[in-house]
């Protein structure tokens, strides 16, 4: 895709997620919507087709393990025709497989079942050694959330992947400062994060997680520097989009997203006035084309 | 750090060699199954065997040894360990996870998670389990593990009876395909099969029959269960002895069956006595054919430091034991 193609992809993750948290009536938008361009770029370019008809061996794998941010990653399956968009209104729904937190056995797309932080970026490291125990060429990429980096399991894994040089291994931070209940800074401090990061013998890539072009250079390093594993740093606002979420801890989960506040939203992102309707009810799906 | 003692003659970062790697010997389960594993893995490429540094006590440098590019060295991080075996999983490898019993549990949300959940082809494999650690005291006598891990859905739990079924329990574990838990044993372990034993995920095993109680038993229980029938042979009664290695799925056929032909159970294990095999069995009397049951196990208290014939002695698993609870039983029979 060009980046053009991109940045509308990404626009369109956010419309989706913020879709399905609405219909759920319950869902976490704000770390959906800071990892909205990470997973633009992931699912626009960087992870290479998903098909299933790829062989294992070649297939790049993407493991979510922040995943209460999972309406972001579902709207990107959704977004890149992985799934059907319609499917985004069955989010959290009993009859429906959109699982309030990825689940593989419900999504095989999810590679692991993720939402207790810390196992995502342990999972990865087990596809990229065991991928290259049988000489496979594909890639692993992980993404966690900043809060996520205070779970001990991380830094076991953070240690694992640099002793076994797991150079297929790419994880990427959401780094947007906010938690569930206040700022990192307030519940247990992150910094100095880079340090820390280089410091467990990592490749570090520092980004702007909202600029295309610098998270498309953050994979194209760590493609080429495979002698350690990669970490991207990425700088982000939580809600970014939607202007009255942005770096509100309050939209990491707990306030329900009414019509009211769906559709401001979608104006923000780009949605005519006369469409938003159609986005509340779910009908969008059958009244355009996708 | 104080900088200093990096540059210190002799000092404690310029001295430190590569010791030679030891690993424990012995008639022990955890030794049996380390044979036994990497007996077959030289046929089954697939099997990983993972470490969190105790591979010497695991019986597990057996492979290490054997196979130093399958052996993966996790360090002492169990967690990372237990939702990594995951994803070697998620490639088709099957992973044998291995470290102390209690250290297992350090893991529990992991292997719920990332291995049950996903129903990941991985297996915990377990040694130091209960009070047969013995002198390294309650921090490393793990007497909950079979409770917490039979609770997990769709984690298979299994317990070794002496050192032949823990090696003969190396290819079951393989040959299954899913999450399970096997728990081996630290100390010298008294056999009650021959070599040729194979064991069946979901049945137990009648070791000696018997029809006025049945002895139901799991680990290095079973072979005091064994002994306390003799002693209660001695006094005219006759004591069913029961090896239920297969703690998830329970043979609850058997168990039905045992109650209706002797009317009285005695479950026996080196674990708390809530949730273990006593529960289990409970469980599947409640709801087959209720008879009274006697629990043998550590009641909901830690272990200490001492030698393990000790500590059965003094937390009551030894056949004395036992027996006295088969007489109970029988006591309460028709009550």
């Amino acid at each position: 895709m060009n980046p053009n193609d991109i940045a509308v992809l990404a626009r369109q993750i956010r419309r989706y997620a913020l879709l399905s948290i609405h219909s759920a009536t319950s869902g976490h938008p704000g770390g959906a919507l800071s990892c909205s361009d990470i997973l633009a770029v992931l699912y626009g370019n960087e992870l290479g087709s998903q098909d299933k008809d790829v062989p294992a061996s070649e297939r790049n794998r993407f493991i979510m393990s922040k995943g209460h941010a999972c309406p972001a990653l579902y709207a990107a399956w959704a977004a890149t025709k992985l799934i059907n968009p319609q499917e985004l209104t069955t989010l959290r729904h009993l009859a429906g497989r959109l699982e309030g937190h990825p689940h593989v056995g419900a999504t095989p797309l999810a590679e692991t079942s993720t939402g207790s932080l810390g196992q995502g970026i342990s999972v990865a490291c087990g596809i990229a050694l065991g991928a290259r125990m049988q000489g496979w060429s594909n890639r692993v990429y992980a993404l966690l959330g900043d809060g996520e980096m205070q779970e001990g399991e991380v830094w076991e894994a953070l240690m694992f992947a640099n002793h076994h040089k797991l150079g297929n291994l790419c994880a990427i931070i959401d780094y947007n400062k906010l938690q569930s209940d206040n700022t990192n800074a307030k519940i247990m401090g992150l910094e100095p994060l880079q340090d820390k990061l280089r410091a467990f013998g990592w490749n570090v890539t520092e980004i702007d997680g909202h600029n295309l072009n610098e998270i498309a250079g953050g994979f194209d390093q760590a493609r080429k520097d495979t002698s350690s594993p990669t970490i991207i740093l990425a700088h982000t606002r939580k809600g970014q989009g939607v202007s009255f979420m942005v770096g509100k801890p309050n939209w990491h989960g707990s306030l329900l997203l009414t019509d009211e506040d769906f559709t401001k939203s979608l104006i923000e992102l780009g949605v005519h006035e006369t469409e938003t309707p159609a986005w509340i009810d779910g009908t969008i799906f059958s009244k355009v084309a996708l | 750090m104080d900088r200093r003692y990096y540059f210190l003659k002799g000092g404690i970062m310029t001295d430190v060699k590569e010791p030679l790697q030891l690993g424990s010997s012995g008639d022990t389960l955890r030794e049996a199954f380390g044979r036994g594993i990497t007996q077959l893995a030289s046929e089954n490429k697939r099997i990983v065997v993972l470490d969190a540094d105790v591979a010497g006590g695991t019986g597990l440098h057996h492979f290490r040894k054997a196979f130093p590019d399958r052996f993966i060295q996790c360090g002492i991080a169990e967690q990372n360990m237990m939702a990594m075996a995951g994803g070697l999983a998620a490639t088709g490898l099957i992973p044998i996870v291995t470290t102390f019993a209690v250290f297992a549990l350090r893991a529990v949300e992991q292997a719920r998670l990332s291995l049950a959940y996903t129903e990941r082809n991985v297996k915990i494999v377990a040694s130091h389990p209960g009070l047969d650690v013995g002198p390294d005291g309650a921090s490393a006598q793990c007497l909950e593990d079979l409770a917490i891990f039979r609770a997990i859905p769709g984690m298979t739990v299994l317990s070794a009876a002496d050192p032949n079924e823990a090696y003969a329990a190396a290819e079951v574990i393989v040959e299954f395909n899913g999450p399970l838990y096997l728990r081996t044993g630290r100390s010298p372990a008294k056999t009650v099969y021959g070599s040729a034993h194979k064991m069946t995920i979901g049945k137990g095993d009648i070791l000696v029959d018997g029809d006025d109680v049945t002895i139901i038993a799991c680990g290095v229980e079973v072979a005091r269960a064994v002994e306390a029938s003799k002693l209660l042979k001695n006094d005219g009664i006759s004591a069913r002895v029961v090896n239920m290695s297969s703690i998830k799925p329970l043979d609850r056929h058997l168990i039905e069956t045992c109650a209706r032909e002797t009317g009285a159970i005695v479950s026996a294990e080196d674990h708390n006595i809530y949730g273990g095999l006593g529960g289990a069995v409970a469980e599947a009397l409640t709801m087959t054919f209720p008879v009274p049951q006697e629990f043998v196990g550590v009641r909901d208290t830690f272990g200490k430091s001492g030698e393990p014939e000790e500590l059965a002695e003094l937390y009551g698993l030894t056949a004395q034991f036992i027996s006295e609870a088969a007489r109970k039983a029988i006591m309460r029979k028709g009550k």
